[in-house]
């Protein structure tokens, strides 16, 4: 895999923050993630040569953080959390709303490739609860009505 | 965007630029910003620990370590360089504190960051923000710029001749890096797994150099208790326990949010006055007062002050900040179950009482509370959590074991009422959404 502009810049920066290497892995998985949907076998083995790792080593890293992923996901991920200070305000309604909303289970993507749908641990929104995450976007004080406006919003901006 | 509130008995110290337009670098100026570092930089090394011990400032990110004496641990000299680390992973459910300050006050944070640095000879200071912290890394990305923009960190900075750099690292979701030693792995691009200690951080830490890991409230605090003096910021809290406090406010509550509160300010007055008390129709169940890792207290528990000593002596911990409050809607055993499949989930799985101890309670948990639970359930479950108490290679062990101990010992009944194959009696949808 080709590194955007973008990454290589970012990598050529964060190299000299550290004195080694593979110090830049964990934030750097992750905007490669965001760019390119996912860690694909060919993300996995540039990171690994440019960090002087095996490709197995990148792999037992990714495997660790919730947030990384090796396979695509929806393109909008709804991330709710049903921890304790959110359950105490309805997580649980919450989350059953989105997915008969969606049509769709835990860790599922719509068909469409559209939504994906996660129950996630605290997000640090827990005096703002009940909370969910899309993509990086918080949204907080839940309810079933804002859910499907947030839904229905992003359906409507992709028909456009 | 996290919404601020307030009520006249907060004392705001952290939080004293919060809604101010801070992050803008001119106006941080404006609020007396970047005076404290310079302050620091004419008192040195061992005045600037004097003044962080006098103001018997604690550890803001769960044990309330005395962060003078910290910072008094690392060796003058040292062969490796020294780092000063902020953790900035904010992980633990309740707790919502650190985001309002990367969000309101970046500079804050890094002017505590420099003034560690500036106390153990560290050249490099790190912020580690939780991954899912994007807009906040962002923000905190544009301050160091800014503040390098202007000469502020890097070399010769206030013409003192000292070079210092700063730098902002992101995390990818993992509670367990919160604690230190895993924070460190993480940062050098490993997986979270804990160090053994001792050697601790501050003498063997990043890289092999000797590092001072601070909360980012703790280190949000500095700047404040080098402008206004220890003393001053010691005598705002109780003895030992100096300063204010961020409190997070959560649960069925008329009034949720963070509060900026002096230590050893009252719980119950927390949740009745300040956070206006619980929600309209809803009764107090329980109060877990710091973070999900500590034990709850009962109604009658909760006419306590809450700083470290206190709140050990009522049986459980300041912890975090995170004050969870739970109604009287809330079964305590699918609560239980909540608790128990975090701890399950975020468990590194490196030792073995953690690992199995946290997947025993949750498969328990889980059958207790659908209603095939057994009478000895109930014991067992505790016998496996109080044998998992001081047996696990990092805290994480303990975080998971005491809550649930707490939950058995103060809330029996509720957990007696499920046996029998009987429907959860304690709330309307009795099945949990997912386990
Ligand atoms: C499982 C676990 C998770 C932790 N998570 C955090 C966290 O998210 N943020 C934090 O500041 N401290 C966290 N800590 C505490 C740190 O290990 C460490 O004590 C703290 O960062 C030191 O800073 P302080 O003295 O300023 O509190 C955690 C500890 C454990 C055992
Ligand atoms: S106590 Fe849990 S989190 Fe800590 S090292 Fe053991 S398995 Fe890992
Ligand atoms: S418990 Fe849901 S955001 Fe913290």
């Amino acid at each position: 895999m080709k590194f955007s502009d973008q990454l290589e810049q970012r990598f050529s920066t964060m190299v000299t923050h550290y004195p080694t290497k593979r110090s830049v892995l964990v934030p750097m998985l992750l905007y490669i993630q965001d760019e390119v949907g996912a860690l694909t076998d060919e993300a996995i083995h540039e990171v690994a040569q440019r960090t002087e790792l095996s490709d197995l080593e990148v792999r037992n890293v990714i495997s660790y953080y919730s947030m990384l992923r090796t396979r695509p996901v929806g393109k909008y991920n709804l991330q709710v959390c049903t921890n304790v200070s959110c359950l105490l305000r309805g997580a649980d309604d919450i989350f059953e709303h989105c997915k008969k909303k969606l049509g769709i289970g835990n860790k599922e993507s719509t068909p469409d490739g559209l939504f994906h749908l996660e129950e996630v641990e605290c997000i640090g929104a827990c005096s703002w609860a009940p909370a969910l995450m899309m993509n990086y976007e918080f949204h907080e004080n839940l309810t079933p009505t804002k859910i499907d406006e947030l839904i229905d919003g992003l359906k409507k901006k992709e028909q456009q | 965007m996290a919404y601020l509130v307030s009520h006249p008995d907060e004392v705001k110290v952290v939080s004293k630029r919060f809604g101010m337009g801070a992050t803008n670098l001119d106006r941080y100026l404006e609020l007396d910003g970047y005076k404290a570092v310079q302050k620091a930089i004419s008192m040195g090394p061992d005045a600037i620990i004097n003044e962080v011990k006098a103001s018997n400032l604690r550890g803001r990110g769960g044990a309330g370590f005395p962060t003078g004496l910290k910072w008094s641990f690392v060796p003058k000299q040292s062969a490796k360089p020294k780092y000063v680390l902020c953790n900035g992973d904010e992980s633990e459910p309740g707790t919502c504190k650190d985001r309002l300050i990367f969000e309101h006050d970046p500079h804050a944070v890094i002017e505590g960051v420099m003034i560690a640095a500036l106390a153990v000879g560290a050249k490099s200071g790190y912020i580690y923000v939780r991954g899912e912290y994007r807009y906040l890394l962002e923000i905190m990305e544009k301050a160091v710029a800014d503040a390098y923009a202007r000469g502020f960190i890097g070399n010769n900075i206030f013409g003192s001749g000292i070079d210092l750099e700063i730098f902002t690292h992101s995390g990818a979701g993992a509670y367990e890096v919160g604690e230190e030693s895993a924070l460190m792995e993480s940062l050098e691009g490993k997986r979270g797994i804990p160090r053994i200690r001792p050697p601790f951080p501050a003498v063997v830490g990043l890289w092999g150099g000797p590092t001072v890991i601070n909360n980012a409230e703790t280190l949000a605090s500095v700047p404040h208790i080098i402008l206004g003096g220890g003393e001053w910021f010691a005598n705002l809290g109780t003895p030992r326990n100096g300063g204010t406090r961020l409190f997070c406010m959560s649960g069925e509550l008329e009034k949720p949010g963070v509060y900026e509160l002096p230590m050893g300010y009252n719980l119950k007055k927390m949740i009745y006055e300040v956070s206006g008390g619980m929600t309209k129709g809803r009764n107090l169940k329980g109060v877990v007062p710091g973070g999900s890792s500590v034990q709850i207290l009962t109604p009658d528990e909760i006419d306590v002050a809450m700083d470290f000593d206190s709140m050990m002596k009522a049986g459980s911990m300041l912890g975090s900040g995170g004050v969870i409050v739970l109604d009287d809607q809330m079964c305590i055993v699918r609560f239980a179950l909540r608790v128990a499949k975090f701890y399950q989930h975020e468990s590194c799985g490196w030792c073995i009482p953690c690992r199995e101890g946290t997947d025993w309670m949750k498969k328990t948990l889980t059958r207790f509370h659908a209603g095939g639970g057994a009478a000895k359930d109930i014991d067992n479950l505790k016998y496996l959590a109080e044998n998992m108490l001081g047996r696990t290679f990092c805290p994480l062990g303990d975080a998971a074991a005491m809550p649930i101990i707490s939950y058995i010992q103060k809330f029996r009944k509720e957990f007696e009422d499920h046996l029998d194959g009987k429907p959860c009696p304690y709330e309307k949808a009795a099945e949990p959404a997912l386990v």
